[in-house]
């Protein structure tokens, strides 16, 4: 399929199209920027939320449910579901689908699994970017669905409108464990599995923390109970994101993030195509003889300054 | 990163025993494919809507219950009505080689039986993929 | 126990040494089927804790080690018993009038995957699966039809049966009431162990919570009305199936089975009134001292937690007995002849472990339903164990052993090491909703299929000793599309002929049940004899308790 034709059907929400378009993004191969170029101008249709938290904590079940509840206000929603790549073997399963089976034929949903393919940092970006692809197409909610491990939570944070944040309650204290930054990120806390022990000295907790915290332009970040499970109190989450919506576009924020998360996006961009342009087949050469030497004529710092140096002189 | 090969594997109808879809699964994964796990209980409309949205390179199916001479026919069928039949549809399961050789005709890919090795299927996988790209 | 403990150590170091020195071991692992190291030797320094009244015991006493009889195959030889099953409730009636014309005291009921997912015949997901793997039973008339001239005050019952068995048990005692037979003379087992379901077998409806509820009702009814009937067969057999290691096996299906104990205890039922009436059902994989050791250390568990533990008084409560099948996952679709030898050293290993009944699998069947010819094989193996072989004339002859005894150590351990595990992650059911046990066997199969392609495992006839060109003939699978139509037309007669309102008033009665605490049970029976059919109770159930679907972990 010629690009044009391409950009065509996914103007016209033709899911083929959709789907060949994300891969050609995610194995950064086809005319994958041309077509993400030709569909910059429809943009910003599609109000993007990203979904967070550890393991277990309930996220695609919570997804599932808010995407039926998305359905029934006649909007139509796409889900990206991440899921971590083995580093040894670059392989993954991505197995989010399993909750959310029921939602396959409806045409108004669409689910795509992504693996994070060890990209550093660059996720977000190939997210964001199969985000665009359904925005585009014009889904009007896209949620992202990241697994807790590593950086993908942060990184998501830079993608979304709306971040939140899933916890469940444990024995313990758990917000001393919370791994750093996901108190930041958070638009809005969901404490899941809410009939579990220890819940509501959670929910305690959390708000207390939160409440030290600083809020972002005004907004208050909330803690909300649910049990996704059963499907419970979901309605309190969209009212919420609907909320924190409404507060952005009044206070200009929402042009705003989105003028931050660009800026963030174009510095990745460039420095992948620096990094793309860098690596020429001498330059590779280069630094393969230089490992290979025994003991090194020069320092790494060296090197690698002069290697530079010559990239300046060349272009 | 290059070129993933993504596999969906599923089982259809009511049958649970998926252990074999599993260690495929796990095979698949450590031979670096991306595997999308739909599981238990999938139609065949569940399973080609989602081969259409995952842009998957092979459709692969568990079918322990005798049901493949309906399964894979149908899943073919809609393949073709959706445009995707340029997808490989394979599996594995209790097959009889007849039956094999009937669904080889009709356009299925090569299967998978009892004692199969998951590493036959992976090279097959690859085969069929380095093919696809030339072509 | 031993005396010069310490210099038998010594010695059998010196003694490994000289070995290393003058001998070269062969290029293979020496693992069990469930990849742990096998001890090369047995020796006393390996028991020197070993307590003989502690550990051991005699046969029919605490800690049951050696078996839960006194005379164990001399007072009464394990019961044959052929899981068999098919097509039409007529088919299958024939088959039983048949069986006990024959002196066999017990019927094995096998359902259709339909049936057993909770879902009528002419359910649109029926469709191809009717009557294939098993009798279809979507109404009392099926179970009717079924029991048909059966004394139900007479014959045992097993019934192979899960999520919805609170449902065909409803069906199982209106019969019983409609033959005049007094319920408390109902003897039999119904499997319904849901906890298996979600860890293996995965032909789970409701969430587990909700699964509990509905089994402690039964247990509570049980236990009342038909105190004979045993509630529970906590299996092992599925979990190892799905790739467990004998360990796995043994952990997971104790730690289930205290759960219900548990359940139940938590509803305020009297432990030394239902335990009686748990029962166990476990695997006869391919390593015969493993799979023996295995046994010998589940009585022992057993008995050590529900007296020492849940406080039962009544030793009825303490033991644990058990029915084994042959492993289905050992047979080859490669020279199936060969599966013949592997199942009889199975069931000697069961045998050997003190089993209460058996059945041994039939050559053929990786590919289909057994022939006649396989399925009289498989009873023979029983039969030549039990008259020819001389093992049931001993009991428990393997206690004793250095290296049986060890081995049974070391099982014992490895279970309460589980049992850690699972109670640090909050107990069985938030062990499942976290996929701990579902990963646990997805590794243990995984591995197990690695070592079979690197051949640190060697499968005869599959990855060593092939045939060339071997032609594997699978009979094909007639899918006799004729049942599945009957049972269409008559279910389409039964919703017209019944009384409607009567179905739809008791289906109220029983949602609301469902949707408090009411015990559902007496409502099922209700429902059953006004012909509410299977599907259209467990769609009621449903709305009320959810689905359940699988974590994604992996």
């Amino acid at each position: 399929m010629d690009y044009n034709k391409i950009v065509k059907a996914i103007l016209n929400s033709d899911r083929i199209a959709i789907a060949k378009a994300i891969t050609q993004i995610e194995d950064e191969t086809g005319a994958y920027r041309e077509i993400l170029d030709a569909l910059y101008p429809k943009l910003g249709n599609a109000y993007r939320i990203g979904v967070t938290g550890p393991p277990g904590a309930g996220k695609s079940t919570l997804t599932k449910h808010l995407a039926r509840l998305i359905r029934t206000q006649n909007l139509s929603v796409g889900i990206i579901a991440i899921d971590p790549t083995s580093p040894y073997t670059g392989g993954a399963v991505l197995g989010d689908r399993l909750r959310m089976g029921e939602l396959t034929l409806d045409r108004g949903v669409y689910i795509r699994s992504m693996a994070s393919r060890g990209s550093l940092g660059g996720l977000a970006a190939t997210a964001t970017q199969a985000a665009d692809v359904l925005d585009a197409a014009g889904y009007d909610v896209v949620i992202y669905e990241t697994v807790g491990v590593g950086q993908v939570e942060l990184d998501i944070a830079d993608a979304a409108d709306t971040t939140m944040v899933m916890l469940v309650p444990e024995g313990g204290d758990i917000i001393q464990g919370l791994k750093a930054g996901l108190m930041e990120i958070g638009d809005i806390f969901i404490l899941n599995k809410y009939d579990r022990p220890g819940a509501e000295r959670m929910q305690k907790d959390l708000e207390y923390v939160l409440h030290l915290k600083e809020p972002a332009g005004g907004w208050e970040s909330r803690v909300l109970p649910t049990i996704a499970n059963r499907g419970e109190k979901i309605d309190a989450v969209w009212q919420e994101i609907v909320h924190h919506r409404e507060f952005l576009q009044a206070q200009n924020l929402l042009q705003t993030r989105r003028r931050a998360r660009l800026e963030k996006r174009l510095k990745v961009l460039i420095r992948t195509e620096i990094e793309h342009r860098f690596w020429t087949p001498s330059r590779e050469k280069m630094l393969s003889d230089y490992l290979k030497k025994e003991q090194q004529n020069i320092s790494p710092y060296l090197l690698a300054s002069q290697m530079v140096e010559e990239l300046m002189r060349d272009s | 990163m290059g070129k993933k090969i993504r596999v969906l594997v599923a089982k259809p109808g009511l049958d649970g025993h998926d252990r074999g879809a599993k260690v495929v699964a796990s095979a698949m994964r450590d031979a670096g494919f991306e595997v999308i796990y739909a599981g238990l209980r999938q139609t065949p409309e569940m399973i080609v809507e989602t081969a259409i949205q995952e842009d998957v390179d092979v459709i692969a199916l568990s079918i322990l219950s005798g049901a493949h001479m309906t399964i894979f026919p149908r899943v073919m069928q809609l393949m073709r009505e959706n445009n995707i039949a340029d997808k490989l549809l394979t599996g594995g399961g209790i097959i009889p080689e007849q039956d094999m050789q009937k669904l080889l005709q009709m356009g299925v890919g090569k299967l998978f039986g009892p004692g199969s090795s998951t590493q036959d299927a992976v090279a097959y996988i690859r085969e069929w993929v380095a093919k696809k790209q030339e072509t | 126990m031993f005396n010069g403990i310490d210099q038998l150590y010594e010695r059998k170091q010196k003694w490994i040494q000289e070995k290393e020195r003058k001998t070269k071991d062969r290029d293979a692992k020496f693992i069990t089927t469930s990849g742990e190291p096998v001890e090369l030797l047995g020796t006393p320094d390996l028991l020197s804790d070993f307590d003989f009244d502690q550990d051991l015991g005699f046969p029919g006493e605490y800690p049951y080690t050696r078996g839960v009889h006194y005379n164990m195959y001399r007072g009464r030889l394990w019961t044959m018993r052929q899981f068999a099953g098919f097509g039409t409730p007529e088919d299958s009636n024939r088959r039983y009038h048949y069986l006990l014309k024959r002196g066999q005291g017990g019927l094995s009921i096998a359902f259709d995957l339909p049936t057993l997912m909770g879902r009528d015949s002419d359910d649109p997901l029926s469709e191809g699966e009717v009557g294939i793997c098993g009798v279809a039973v979507s109404s009392l008339a099926d179970m009717e039809t079924l029991l048909q001239g059966l004394p139900l005050d007479r014959v045992s019952t097993s019934m192979t049966i899960n999520s919805p068995a609170a449902i065909i048990l409803a069906f199982y005692i209106a019969v019983a009431e409609k033959q005049g037979v007094s319920l408390p003379t109902l003897r039999g087992t119904i499997q319904n162990d849901i906890l298996k379901e979600y860890i293996a077998q995965k032909e789970y409806i409701f969430p587990p919570e909700e699964s509990m509820r509905i089994i402690v009702d039964m247990i509570e009814f049980c236990t009342e009305h038909t105190p004979q009937w045993n509630t529970i067969s906590i299996s092992g057999y599925h979990i190892r199936e799905a790739g467990a290691t004998a360990a796995q096996e043994l952990a997971f299906t104790l730690a289930d089975g205290f759960a219900y104990v548990e359940a139940a205890q938590k509803r305020g039922l009297d432990i030394d009134q239902f335990a009686p009436r748990l029962s166990f059902f476990f695997n006869a994989h391919n390593d015969f001292f493993e799979e023996i050791a295995k046994y010998r250390a589940a009585r022992r568990i057993w008995a050590r937690h529900m007296r020492e533990k849940y406080g039962a008084k009544n030793e009825k409560s303490w033991l644990l007995r058990f029915h084994t099948q042959t492993a289905g996952c050992s047979l080859t679709a490669q020279q199936p002849e060969n599966n013949i030898v592997r199942v009889a050293y199975q069931a000697m290993a069961a045998v050997l472990g003190g089993t209460q009944s058996l059945h041994t699998n039939s050559m053929d069947e990786t590919h289909a339903l057994p022939s006649e010819k396989a399925a009289t094989i498989a009873l023979r193996t029983q039969q030549v164990l039990a008259y020819e072989t001389g093992i049931p004339h001993a009991i428990d002859p393997l206690a004793g052993s250095y290296f049986v005894e060890n081995l049974t150590n070391k099982m014992e351990a490895q279970a309460e090491e589980y049992f850690s595990r699972i109670a640090d992650l909050g107990g069985v059911i938030p062990a499942i909703e976290k996929g701990f046990f579902q990963t646990e066997i997805a590794k243990a199969a995984y591995q197990y299929q690695k070592e079979i392609e690197n051949k640190d495992r060697i499968i005869v006839g599959v990855n060593d000793f092939q045939e060339e060109n071997e032609k594997i003939e699978i009979p094909l699978l007639e899918i006799k599309k004729a049942v599945e139509e009957q049972q269409i037309r008559r279910l389409a007669d039964l919703r017209k002929k019944r009384d409607n309102h009567a179905v739809n008033e008791v289906l109220a009665e029983l949602k609301q049940a469902a949707a408090g605490t009411q015990n559902i049970m007496p409502i099922l029976v209700k429902a059953a004899k006004v012909y509410a059919t299977l599907g259209e109770m467990v769609t009621i159930l449903k709305n009320e308790f959810g689905e359940y679907t699988e974590p994604t972990e992996f």
